[in-house]
Protein backbone atom coordinates (compact mmCIF):
# COMPACT_ATOMS: atom_id res chain seq x y z
CA UNK A 1 0.00 0.00 0.00
CA UNK A 2 1.35 3.42 -0.81
CA UNK A 3 2.01 6.01 1.78
CA UNK A 4 0.30 8.79 1.84
CA UNK A 5 1.81 11.82 1.28
CA UNK A 6 1.76 14.92 4.10
CA UNK A 7 0.16 18.17 2.26
CA UNK A 8 -0.02 19.97 5.80
CA UNK A 9 -0.46 19.83 9.49
CA UNK A 10 -3.73 21.98 10.51
CA UNK A 11 -3.39 23.07 13.96
CA UNK A 12 -6.43 24.72 15.42
CA UNK A 13 -4.42 27.03 17.81
CA UNK A 14 -7.76 27.92 19.81
CA UNK A 15 -8.65 24.39 20.91
CA UNK A 16 -5.06 22.84 21.78
CA UNK A 17 -5.03 22.82 25.30
CA UNK A 18 -0.93 21.61 25.32
CA UNK A 19 -1.89 18.29 26.96
CA UNK A 20 0.82 16.93 24.98
CA UNK A 21 -0.64 13.70 24.17
CA UNK A 22 0.06 13.92 20.38
CA UNK A 23 3.54 14.91 21.29
CA UNK A 24 4.53 12.11 23.44
CA UNK A 25 2.91 9.64 20.86
CA UNK A 26 4.31 10.63 17.98
CA UNK A 27 6.32 7.99 16.69
CA UNK A 28 8.38 10.63 14.36
CA UNK A 29 8.53 13.49 17.12
CA UNK A 30 7.05 15.95 14.62
CA UNK A 31 5.49 17.53 16.89
CA UNK A 32 6.38 20.06 20.39
CA UNK A 33 4.82 22.03 22.42
CA UNK A 34 5.98 25.75 21.81
CA UNK A 35 6.30 28.75 24.52
CA UNK A 36 2.86 29.31 24.65
CA UNK A 37 1.89 25.71 25.83
CA UNK A 38 -0.03 25.10 22.21
CA UNK A 39 1.47 22.58 19.04
CA UNK A 40 3.04 22.92 16.67
CA UNK A 41 4.60 20.68 13.72
CA UNK A 42 8.69 21.37 13.79
CA UNK A 43 9.52 18.69 11.35
CA UNK A 44 6.77 18.06 9.39
CA UNK A 45 9.31 16.73 6.19
CA UNK A 46 9.36 13.35 8.75
CA UNK A 47 5.59 12.58 9.83
CA UNK A 48 4.64 9.47 8.08
CA UNK A 49 1.08 10.23 8.37
CA UNK A 50 0.15 7.82 11.00
CA UNK A 51 -2.34 10.48 11.96
CA UNK A 52 -2.39 8.96 15.49
CA UNK A 53 -1.74 12.38 16.67
CA UNK A 54 -5.55 13.41 15.07
CA UNK A 55 -7.12 10.36 16.41
CA UNK A 56 -5.86 10.46 20.06
CA UNK A 57 -6.20 14.45 20.20
CA UNK A 58 -8.89 15.53 23.10
CA UNK A 59 -9.56 18.86 21.69
CA UNK A 60 -10.16 17.65 17.75
CA UNK A 61 -7.40 20.63 17.26
CA UNK A 62 -4.85 18.73 14.62
CA UNK A 63 -5.79 17.36 11.26
CA UNK A 64 -3.24 15.95 9.20
CA UNK A 65 -4.08 16.77 5.74
CA UNK A 66 -2.66 13.81 2.85
CA UNK A 67 -2.89 13.68 -0.43
CA UNK A 68 -2.34 10.69 -2.31
CA UNK A 69 0.94 10.07 -3.74
CA UNK A 70 2.17 10.79 -7.44
CA UNK A 71 2.48 7.43 -9.79
CA UNK A 72 5.99 7.77 -9.56
CA UNK A 73 6.46 7.79 -6.02
CA UNK A 74 3.84 4.95 -5.01
CA UNK A 75 5.99 1.65 -5.36
CA UNK A 76 8.68 2.93 -3.41
CA UNK A 77 6.64 3.32 -0.21
CA UNK A 78 5.39 0.12 0.69
CA UNK A 79 6.62 -0.24 4.12
CA UNK A 80 3.62 -1.24 6.21
CA UNK A 81 4.02 0.91 9.42
CA UNK A 82 2.58 -0.21 12.16
CA UNK A 83 -0.22 2.04 13.87
CA UNK A 84 -0.70 1.16 16.60
CA UNK A 85 1.04 -0.41 20.04
CA UNK A 86 -0.27 -3.32 21.84
CA UNK B 1 -18.01 13.94 5.74
CA UNK B 2 -15.05 15.07 8.03
CA UNK B 3 -15.93 14.90 11.61
CA UNK B 4 -15.75 18.68 12.51
CA UNK B 5 -19.72 18.52 10.82
CA UNK B 6 -20.64 16.47 13.52
CA UNK B 7 -20.09 18.61 16.06
CA UNK B 8 -21.00 21.82 17.51
CA UNK B 9 -18.40 24.09 16.72
CA UNK B 10 -19.40 26.94 18.48
CA UNK B 11 -19.41 25.11 21.66
CA UNK B 12 -15.00 24.05 21.36
CA UNK B 13 -12.93 24.61 22.40
CA UNK B 14 -14.26 22.09 24.95
CA UNK B 15 -14.63 22.01 28.88
CA UNK B 16 -12.55 19.42 29.55
CA UNK B 17 -9.22 19.85 31.33
CA UNK B 18 -6.39 19.14 29.28
CA UNK B 19 -5.38 15.58 28.45
CA UNK B 20 -8.96 14.26 29.63
CA UNK B 21 -9.65 10.96 27.75
CA UNK B 22 -13.66 12.10 27.52
CA UNK B 23 -12.38 14.24 24.49
CA UNK B 24 -10.60 11.33 23.00
CA UNK B 25 -13.53 9.03 23.01
CA UNK B 26 -15.74 11.78 21.59
CA UNK B 27 -12.89 11.54 19.13
CA UNK B 28 -13.21 7.79 18.55
CA UNK B 29 -17.08 7.56 18.81
CA UNK B 30 -17.32 10.81 16.31
CA UNK B 31 -14.94 9.04 13.82
CA UNK B 32 -16.93 5.45 14.40
CA UNK B 33 -20.55 7.77 13.18
CA UNK B 34 -18.52 9.03 10.34
CA UNK B 35 -17.34 5.92 8.97
CA UNK B 36 -20.70 3.98 9.35
CA UNK B 37 -22.13 7.17 7.64
CA UNK B 38 -24.92 7.87 10.05
CA UNK B 39 -27.08 10.15 9.21
CA UNK B 40 -26.63 12.75 12.22
CA UNK B 41 -30.46 13.84 12.24
CA UNK B 42 -31.28 9.43 13.27
CA UNK B 43 -28.96 9.98 16.41
CA UNK B 44 -30.23 10.55 19.52
CA UNK B 45 -27.29 11.25 22.42
CA UNK B 46 -28.52 11.18 25.78
CA UNK B 47 -26.33 11.64 28.93
CA UNK B 48 -26.54 12.39 32.79
CA UNK B 49 -24.77 14.34 34.85
CA UNK B 50 -21.02 14.41 35.39
CA UNK B 51 -17.94 15.40 33.22
CA UNK B 52 -18.71 12.56 30.66
CA UNK B 53 -22.35 13.84 29.85
CA UNK B 54 -21.05 16.76 28.71
CA UNK B 55 -20.44 14.60 25.56
CA UNK B 56 -24.01 15.30 24.67
CA UNK B 57 -23.57 18.96 24.31
CA UNK B 58 -20.51 18.69 21.93
CA UNK B 59 -22.44 16.33 19.08
CA UNK B 60 -24.78 18.00 16.08
CA UNK B 61 -27.12 14.84 16.76
CA UNK B 62 -30.63 15.04 18.56
CA UNK B 63 -29.07 14.97 22.63
CA UNK B 64 -30.75 14.96 25.89
CA UNK B 65 -28.85 16.57 28.79
CA UNK B 66 -30.62 14.45 31.53
CA UNK B 67 -30.58 13.38 35.48
CA UNK B 68 -27.70 12.05 37.15
CA UNK B 69 -28.14 7.98 36.07
CA UNK B 70 -30.82 8.49 34.38
CA UNK B 71 -29.48 8.56 30.66
CA UNK B 72 -30.10 5.01 29.94
CA UNK B 73 -34.10 5.77 30.91
CA UNK B 74 -34.60 8.60 29.11
CA UNK B 75 -33.04 6.47 26.32
CA UNK B 76 -35.34 3.89 26.86
CA UNK B 77 -38.27 6.48 26.25
CA UNK B 78 -36.69 7.67 23.21
CA UNK B 79 -36.13 4.46 21.63
CA UNK B 80 -39.69 2.95 22.66
CA UNK B 81 -41.45 5.96 20.79
CA UNK B 82 -39.51 5.57 18.09
CA UNK B 83 -37.32 2.74 17.72
CA UNK B 84 -36.22 4.02 13.69
CA UNK B 85 -33.64 6.26 15.98
CA UNK B 86 -30.23 5.54 16.82
CA UNK B 87 -29.84 5.60 20.98
CA UNK B 88 -25.87 6.49 21.75
CA UNK B 89 -25.64 6.81 25.57
CA UNK B 90 -22.20 8.12 27.15
CA UNK B 91 -22.24 7.95 30.59
CA UNK B 92 -19.05 7.91 33.19
CA UNK B 93 -18.64 5.16 35.54
CA UNK B 94 -20.24 6.80 38.75
CA UNK B 95 -23.38 7.83 36.92
CA UNK B 96 -23.84 4.55 34.56
CA UNK B 97 -23.22 2.13 38.03
CA UNK B 98 -23.58 4.10 41.11
CA UNK B 99 -26.46 6.55 40.87
CA UNK B 100 -27.34 4.47 37.32
CA UNK B 101 -26.40 0.82 38.86
CA UNK B 102 -30.20 0.20 38.63
CA UNK B 103 -30.94 1.46 35.33
CA UNK B 104 -27.71 0.03 33.71
CA UNK B 105 -28.91 -3.56 34.89
CA UNK B 106 -32.18 -3.16 33.38
CA UNK B 107 -31.52 -1.58 30.20
CA UNK B 108 -28.99 -4.63 29.84
CA UNK B 109 -31.58 -7.18 31.38
CA UNK B 110 -34.57 -6.05 28.64
CA UNK B 111 -31.67 -6.11 25.57
CA UNK B 112 -33.46 -2.67 24.20
CA UNK B 113 -31.11 -1.92 21.18
CA UNK B 114 -29.21 1.04 22.67
CA UNK B 115 -25.58 1.28 22.65
CA UNK B 116 -24.35 2.11 26.08
CA UNK B 117 -20.23 3.68 26.63
CA UNK B 118 -19.03 3.77 30.00
CA UNK B 119 -16.60 6.09 30.18
CA UNK B 120 -14.51 4.99 32.82
CA UNK B 121 -12.20 6.77 34.15
CA UNK B 122 -12.26 5.62 37.79
CA UNK B 123 -13.53 9.09 39.66
CA UNK B 124 -15.95 11.53 40.24
CA UNK B 125 -14.08 14.72 38.35
CA UNK B 126 -17.02 16.90 38.15
CA UNK B 127 -17.27 16.90 41.79
CA UNK B 128 -14.00 17.30 42.80
CA UNK B 129 -12.31 13.82 42.75
CA UNK B 130 -14.60 11.55 44.96
CA UNK B 131 -14.00 7.62 44.75
CA UNK B 132 -16.18 5.94 42.40
CA UNK B 133 -17.69 1.96 42.22
CA UNK B 134 -14.82 1.79 39.76
CA UNK B 135 -11.76 2.99 42.02
CA UNK B 136 -10.85 -0.34 43.39
CA UNK B 137 -9.17 -0.73 46.65
CA UNK B 138 -5.72 1.14 47.68
CA UNK B 139 -6.97 4.00 45.59
CA UNK B 140 -6.31 7.57 46.56
CA UNK B 141 -8.88 10.13 46.24
CA UNK B 142 -10.40 13.14 47.99
CA UNK B 143 -12.77 11.41 50.13
CA UNK B 144 -10.05 8.34 50.63
CA UNK B 145 -7.07 10.02 51.43
CA UNK B 146 -6.03 7.00 53.07
CA UNK B 147 -6.98 4.77 49.79
CA UNK B 148 -10.38 2.64 49.25
CA UNK B 149 -10.95 -0.21 50.61
CA UNK B 150 -14.15 -0.87 48.41
CA UNK B 151 -14.07 -3.48 45.55
CA UNK B 152 -14.59 -2.02 41.79
CA UNK B 153 -17.50 -3.25 39.69
CA UNK B 154 -16.04 -5.36 36.61
CA UNK B 155 -18.23 -3.77 34.00
CA UNK B 156 -17.68 -6.35 31.29
CA UNK B 157 -18.74 -9.49 33.65
CA UNK B 158 -21.46 -7.40 35.48
CA UNK B 159 -23.04 -6.46 31.98
CA UNK B 160 -22.73 -10.04 30.66
CA UNK B 161 -24.66 -11.60 33.92
CA UNK B 162 -27.45 -8.77 33.17
CA UNK B 163 -28.30 -9.67 29.87
CA UNK B 164 -26.22 -7.22 27.52
CA UNK B 165 -26.06 -9.27 23.93
CA UNK B 166 -22.73 -7.11 22.88
CA UNK B 167 -20.04 -6.14 25.73
CA UNK B 168 -16.41 -4.81 25.21
CA UNK B 169 -13.94 -2.92 26.79
CA UNK B 170 -10.94 -0.78 25.34
CA UNK B 171 -8.90 2.34 26.51
CA UNK B 172 -8.25 5.36 25.35
CA UNK B 173 -5.04 4.69 24.29
CA UNK B 174 -6.37 2.13 21.68
CA UNK B 175 -8.43 4.49 19.50
CA UNK B 176 -8.70 2.70 16.16
CA UNK B 177 -9.77 -0.58 18.41
CA UNK B 178 -12.02 1.93 20.19
CA UNK B 179 -13.40 2.94 16.54
CA UNK B 180 -13.90 -0.68 15.56
CA UNK B 181 -15.75 -1.76 18.93
CA UNK B 182 -17.96 1.41 19.04
CA UNK B 183 -18.64 0.57 15.26
CA UNK B 184 -19.55 -2.70 16.20
CA UNK B 185 -21.40 -1.73 19.19
CA UNK B 186 -23.72 0.81 17.13
CA UNK B 187 -24.43 -1.96 14.42
CA UNK B 188 -25.44 -4.50 17.05
CA UNK B 189 -29.21 -4.98 17.35
CA UNK B 190 -29.97 -5.09 21.25
CA UNK B 191 -28.42 -3.83 23.94
CA UNK B 192 -24.45 -3.05 23.91
CA UNK B 193 -22.37 -2.24 26.34
CA UNK B 194 -18.73 -0.47 26.07
CA UNK B 195 -16.47 -0.01 28.14
CA UNK B 196 -13.91 2.76 27.34
CA UNK B 197 -11.10 3.05 29.85
CA UNK B 198 -10.39 6.76 30.35
CA UNK B 199 -7.69 9.27 32.33
CA UNK B 200 -8.38 11.91 34.73
CA UNK B 201 -5.16 13.72 34.75
CA UNK B 202 -6.24 16.13 36.80
CA UNK B 203 -8.01 14.48 39.70
CA UNK B 204 -7.22 10.39 39.92
CA UNK B 205 -3.44 10.91 38.23
CA UNK B 206 -2.51 13.65 40.72
CA UNK B 207 -3.87 11.67 43.66
CA UNK B 208 -2.02 8.18 42.45
CA UNK B 209 0.76 9.62 41.53
CA UNK B 210 -0.05 8.30 37.77
CA UNK B 211 1.93 11.36 35.95
CA UNK B 212 0.51 13.38 32.94
CA UNK B 213 -2.34 12.44 30.63
CA UNK B 214 0.42 10.78 28.24
CA UNK B 215 1.76 8.80 30.89
CA UNK B 216 -1.75 7.45 32.20
CA UNK B 217 -2.35 6.38 28.68
CA UNK B 218 1.37 4.21 28.55
CA UNK B 219 0.13 3.24 31.52
CA UNK B 220 -3.71 1.95 29.85
CA UNK B 221 -1.25 0.49 27.42
CA UNK B 222 0.97 -1.40 29.40
CA UNK B 223 -1.93 -2.91 31.94
CA UNK B 224 -4.21 -4.17 29.30
CA UNK B 225 -3.65 -6.72 26.90
CA UNK B 226 -6.46 -8.38 23.77
CA UNK B 227 -8.27 -11.31 24.34
CA UNK B 228 -6.34 -13.95 23.24
CA UNK B 229 -3.78 -12.55 22.75
CA UNK B 230 0.23 -14.68 24.15
CA UNK B 231 0.38 -11.33 26.47
CA UNK B 232 -2.68 -12.18 28.71
CA UNK B 233 -1.82 -15.96 28.95
CA UNK B 234 1.14 -15.38 30.39
CA UNK B 235 -0.07 -12.39 32.38
CA UNK B 236 -3.42 -12.75 33.86
CA UNK B 237 -3.60 -9.27 36.18
CA UNK B 238 -3.78 -7.46 33.31
CA UNK B 239 -7.04 -6.39 31.94
CA UNK B 240 -8.58 -7.81 28.86
CA UNK B 241 -9.93 -5.66 25.79
CA UNK B 242 -11.41 -6.86 23.50
CA UNK B 243 -15.40 -8.27 22.43
CA UNK B 244 -16.81 -10.22 25.38
CA UNK B 245 -20.21 -11.19 24.03
CA UNK B 246 -21.89 -10.61 20.41
CA UNK B 247 -25.00 -12.50 20.41
CA UNK B 248 -28.52 -12.26 18.86
CA UNK B 249 -31.12 -12.28 21.23
CA UNK B 250 -34.96 -11.20 21.23
CA UNK B 251 -34.50 -6.75 21.18
CA UNK B 252 -36.63 -5.70 23.34
CA UNK B 253 -38.82 -2.80 21.11
CA UNK B 254 -39.24 -5.73 18.59
CA UNK B 255 -40.98 -7.67 21.41
CA UNK B 256 -42.83 -4.89 22.23
CA UNK B 257 -44.21 -4.65 18.86
CA UNK B 258 -45.21 -8.48 18.89
CA UNK B 259 -47.08 -7.73 21.82
CA UNK B 260 -48.89 -4.73 20.65
CA UNK B 261 -49.80 -6.94 17.32
CA UNK B 262 -51.10 -9.62 19.65
CA UNK B 263 -53.40 -7.25 21.28
CA UNK B 264 -54.75 -5.85 18.16
CA UNK B 265 -55.19 -8.94 17.04
CA UNK B 266 -57.20 -10.07 20.33
CA UNK B 267 -59.40 -7.59 20.95
CA UNK B 268 -60.40 -7.98 17.04
CA UNK B 269 -61.37 -11.32 17.34
CA UNK B 270 -63.29 -10.78 20.75
CA UNK B 271 -64.75 -7.67 20.44
CA UNK B 272 -64.80 -6.15 17.04
CA UNK B 273 -66.02 -2.81 18.03
CA UNK B 274 -64.23 -2.26 21.05
CA UNK B 275 -60.89 0.36 20.15
CA UNK B 276 -57.77 -0.70 21.88
CA UNK B 277 -57.10 2.79 23.47
CA UNK B 278 -58.96 3.44 26.52
CA UNK B 279 -62.06 5.69 25.43
CA UNK B 280 -61.80 7.77 28.37
CA UNK B 281 -58.06 8.38 27.67
CA UNK B 282 -59.37 8.98 23.65
CA UNK B 283 -61.74 11.40 24.87
CA UNK B 284 -59.62 13.16 27.03
CA UNK B 285 -57.52 13.64 24.00
CA UNK B 286 -60.10 15.13 21.84
CA UNK B 287 -61.32 17.81 24.36
CA UNK B 288 -57.42 18.89 24.50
Amino acid sequence: MARLKLKEHLINRDWCKGCGICVHFCPKKVLEIDSQEKVVAVRPEDCICCKLCELRCPDLAIEVVTEQPDQDDAGKDSINTSRQGD
Amino acid sequence: MAIKDYIRQRYFPQMWCPGCGHGIILNSLLRAVDELGLDKNGIVMTSGIGCSARISGYVDFHSLHTLHGRALAFATGVKLSKPELKLLVPMGDGDALAIGGNHFIHAARRNIDITAIVMNNRIYGMTGGQYSPLSGPGKKATTAPYTTIDNEFDVVNLSIAAGASFVARSTAYHVLECIDILKKAIQHKGFSVVEILSQCPTHYGRKNKEGDAAQMLEFQKNTTAKLGSKALENDPTLIPRGIFVDIDAPEYCEEYDKIVHRAMKASQNGKPEEPLVNPLIQQSCVTQ
